[in-house]
């Protein structure tokens, strides 16, 4: 009877997940009348300012991983080494982005950094790239931190600090060689996932007025038929990718770890 | 009249059988426990009395009536888990009271109730606590308490002392033990610890591969134990190897030196098996026994010495007490010990 | 904590200093901007104080968007609550045979973050006028959805496909703790006499609870400040508040600058509200935790 229920709920459930997939797949091969066809996806890969966007993208991507690893993992390190009675403010400010809406904290870096202000990073194009980035950084901050944090609770982070600096290692030796190498598997979890947030945002790169793949989707979307279904299917294999890397790294680690 | 009556159980978890035709009459107010090793099947047995897992095949009767088609909540049984399993988001009392409650039982009656539990386990001013605020051993009482609020038929206690501290583990033995008998509770108490077993049961039923190997009071488990597994699972056991020169007089060799036991034996070669306490320091013309070695361990315990003495080849452990007046062998020395026939316990199987 | 600290406040810790990066940019690119927000809704263009904007808000189509917002939220928060913790309860605890659970959650995992743009593409081939579910339906069973009077562009439509990412994400948040409940509290409950379903009033769900409580207002404020979905699916035009503030700011269509403030302020507020409902009831509910 419960078994019965659960698989029902489970099947139905998968029922409503598959079917947009299904749907998105058989509408970006319907291109051709009468017969299934890769022209929409022919078309967009095809399209320069499907390559523009998406490397423009992507570039945007690995510049939040960067810049997100090297805020978060020496504050996270630091927290747990020597400032504990932090740890629940430096939580909640990481929540904050979780709660407040992306396209109010936009709003606000439109009318603080405009360019009359003492930061007038909206007055150029790198500049403009700057301010999304740390947006992007921003948004991704949640994931990154507790991500990083999980594997920093897994090791003795006092012990190591001290062996290390016992043998003469200075504290970017430390992060570097010792800490960063234990919490790699957290900090390639946040950058999957940071990835996949960020390829495909919309808001923010709307609103900066910035050439990313997210604006450029939504802009097809409104003049195509078939076209989008194409971008969707690959944004989902993207996304997928993201999460399977993540699963990867995650058992790779563990499987490491058993061994050692 | 047997209370609560289990006839040729079966359990199998696929072709794995785990419990074999298991057997037992409990009296009314009977305390038994179940002794074993892990994955003896033990836990199994009590889980299908809880009614958590159902029988392959056999019946279960509590009072007369069969069980077995009867779900957990209609049993009324008291059952106190390993890890405590108090509600960590209810109350001391509401703990208590759950059974009561969810039973319709009314509010006065509940509290009356609870109070009359509470100073049972001794822990009258512990009410409105959390669980997180007691310590191992009070959340345990608190179980113990919330089990037999509804006034169970039977009692079953599921390793209900392992995770405790050794110090608190004794303590609540006696404890549930005393509680036990003033309310005169039928009870089925599982465990891997043979003193507890031994200390706290009217009857101890040792398992092993999912039979019972011996049903029978703790002196004789102990003392008279049916099978090589029991003399071995329970208590220790000194081996000693000889060969019967004279089955009908008991004559026998160890190690080139005969001795004459007195009492019928097996022909062949046969393995004698002796408590370290049967074996006392010095010859004694008064004893069947009297075998001379050298010590090669003293271990001085308190009020008792562990000698470990070389005897032909057989190593033997003997427990002797200390006495102020005469500091034990020492190492190397050659000793004489000596042992009663009657205390000598024949292994043929 | 606060209290140790308030007493070494007055001591400066070195320590603190390797704050000081974190600190500094949280400050510029999330606390400042909020603020200049908050300050900006009760000020004049001139810049001194006034309640104008605020009051600004009070017109028929700014209001309707808040409640179709807040309604909108609500609904997908509930049911996304609802449906994920049905499904994480039948993987968990349903008795399925354990290859299910990794798949559902690496599932989960997907999905929550394939929210945005291509998420409405998907519905769109899937429940749009030319979708594969609605000419299935149409040629198969003569089923005319929109002659029924749904619309994947309406308040349902949306609905539908923010449940998308709104019950995987309850999933990957609830089956942690579903699978933290003890068997031996259900065997407890069940030897004592109670049924399931009064294990589960009395002692799963209250237990539950703050989770469960966390992840609705997670879920809430998730949903409320989503946008891209809704923009791609209807363009402009649908009446909720993150698209009028998208399109205010983008063309200030309302005429009036600090009226976006105070739009960007009053979504602080509800979504400070819903996560501070939050934060009480879970210390109301909490008292038996450490």
């Amino acid at each position: 009877m419960t078994r019965l229920f659960a698989w029902g709920s489970v099947i139905l459930g998968c029922v409503f997940f598959a079917l947009p997939l299904i749907g998105m797949t058989e509408f970006s091969l319907r291109m051709r009348r009468g017969e299934y066809s890769f022209d929409a996806y022919a078309v967009v890969l095809a399209d320069p300012r499907f390559q523009q966007t998406f490397g423009y993208s992507v570039l945007m991507a690995l510049a939040t991983i960067l810049v997100g690893a090297l805020l978060v993992v020496p504050t996270a390190f630091w927290v747990r080494l020597k400032l504990p009675a932090a740890r629940p403010w430096v939580e909640f400010v990481t929540l904050l982005p979780l709660v407040i809406p992306a396209i109010v904290v936009v709003f606000g870096y439109i009318r603080l950094y405009n360019t009359s202000s003492f930061l007038p990073l909206t007055g150029s194009a790198t500049g403009t790239n700057i301010l999304l980035m740390c947006g992007y950084v921003m948004l991704a901050l949640p994931y990154m931190y507790r991500a990083v944090d999980t594997g920093l609770r897994s090791i003795d982070v006092a012990t190591l600090t001290e062996a290390a600096q016992s043998l003469g290692a200075g504290w970017i030796t430390i992060l570097a060689k010792v800490i960063l190498p234990n919490v790699l598997t957290g900090v390639l979890s946040g950058a999957f996932l940071t990835f996949a947030i960020v390829i495909g945002e919309f808001t923010m790169a709307a609103l900066l007025n910035r050439p990313a793949f997210g604006p450029f989707m939504q802009v097809l979307g409104a003049n195509r038929a078939y076209e989008p279904a194409a971008l969707a299917v690959i944004a989902f294999a993207i996304t997928w990718a993201c999460m399977g890397l993540i699963q990867l790294v995650t058992r790779f680690t563990k499987h490491t770890r058993a061994q050692g | 009249m047997a209370f609560l009556e289990i006839e040729h159980l079966e359990k199998s978890f696929g072709t794995n059988r785990v419990v074999k035709d298991f057997n037992l009459s409990v009296a009314k107010g009977e305390f038994i426990s179940l002794l074993g090793p892990s994955g003896c099947g033990k836990t199994t047995v009590l889980r299908m009395v809880a009614g958590f897992e159902s029988p392959s095949t056999g019946a279960i009767r509590i009072d007369g009536k069969d069980v077995v088609k009867l779900r957990p909540n209609q049993r009324n049984i008291g059952m106190v888990f390993q890890a405590y399993a108090l509600f960590p988001n209810l109350t001391v009392a509401q703990n208590v009271a759950f059974g009561l409650k969810v039973a319709g039982v009314g509010r006065a009656e509940r509290e009356a109730r609870v109070v009359e539990m509470l100073r049972l386990i001794g822990l009258p001013d512990k009410g409105p606590s959390y669980p997180f605020q007691l310590s191992g051993g009070q959340q345990q009482r608190v179980a113990l308490a919330r089990a037999l609020a509804v006034r169970p038929q039977v009692l079953l206690l599921d390793e209900p002392l392992s995770a405790l501290d050794a110090k608190i583990r004794v303590s609540l033995r006696a404890e549930i033990r005393q509680i036990q008998r003033e309310l005169g509770i039928t009870t089925i108490f599982v465990t891997h610890d043979q003193e507890e077993a031994l200390s706290m049961s009217d009857r101890v039923v040792v398992m092993n591969g999912g039979v019972a190997e011996q049903v029978a009071e703790p002196f004789e488990i102990y003392n008279r134990p049916a099978t090589r597994f029991v003399a071995n699972f329970v208590g220790q056991l000194n081996r000693i190897e000889a060969r019967v020169i004279a089955p009908t007089t008991g004559e026998i060799e160890i190690g080139g030196t005969r001795h004459m036991l007195g009492r019928s034996l097996p022909s062949g070669d046969v393995a004698l098996a002796l408590r370290p306490e049967a074996l006392h320091m010095g010859a004694d013309p008064a004893r069947e026994l009297n075998l001379t070695g050298q010590v090669t361990e003293v271990d001085f315990l308190g009020s008792v010495i562990r000698l470990r003495v070389d005897v032909a080849g057989n190593r033997l452990s003997a427990d002797v007490f200390n006495r102020p007046d005469a500091p034990p062998p020492a190492l190397n020395s050659t000793v004489t010990l000596s042992a009663s026939a009657s205390d000598l316990i024949i292994l043929t199987a | 904590m606060p209290i140790r600290s308030a007493t070494s406040r007055f001591r400066f810790n070195p320590h603190w200093l390797g704050l000081l990066p974190f600190a500094l940019f949280t400050v510029l690119f999330l606390v400042l901007p909020t603020m200049k927000i908050v300050v900006g809704a009760f000020q004049t263009p001139e810049g001194s104080f006034t309640l104008n904007n605020i009051r600004g808000l009070n017109t028929p189509s700014i209001l309707s968007s808040y409640w179709v917002s807040i309604q909108l939220s609500l609904v997908t928060a509930t049911l996304g609550c609802l449906v994920g913790f049905m499904m994480a309860a039948a993987v968990i605890l349903g008795g399925l045979p354990r290859w299910v659970r990794s798949p559902l959650m690496t599932f989960s995992g997907v999905a929550s973050n394939f929210a945005g743009v291509p998420l409405a593409f998907a519905f769109l081939a899937t429940l749009g006028p030319v979708g594969l579910v609605t000419l299935w339906l149409r040629q198969e069973f003569g089923i005319n959805l929109r002659a029924m009077g749904f619309n994947l562009l309406s308040f349902w439509g949306l609905v539908i496909v923010y449940l998308f990412f709104q019950i995987p994400l309850m999933i990957l948040i609830i089956a942690p703790a579903i699978e933290g409940l003890k068997r031996e509290w259900r065997e407890a409950a069940a030897i004592l006499g109670a049924t399931g379903a009064q294990y589960w009033r009395m002692v799963a769900l209250p237990i539950l609870f703050p989770s469960l409580l966390g992840t609705f207002a997670l879920l809430f404020a998730n949903s409320f400040g989503a946008i891209a979905t809704a923009f791609a699916l209807t363009g402009p035009q649908l009446n909720i508040v993150p698209i009028k503030l998208f399109a205010q700011i983008r063309g200030d269509v309302l005429g009036d600058p600090h009226l976006g403030y105070a739009l960007a302020f009053g979504m602080i507020v509800i979504t400070g509200i819903a996560n501070g409902l939050y934060i009480w009831l879970r210390v109301r509910s909490e008292r038996w935790l450490k």
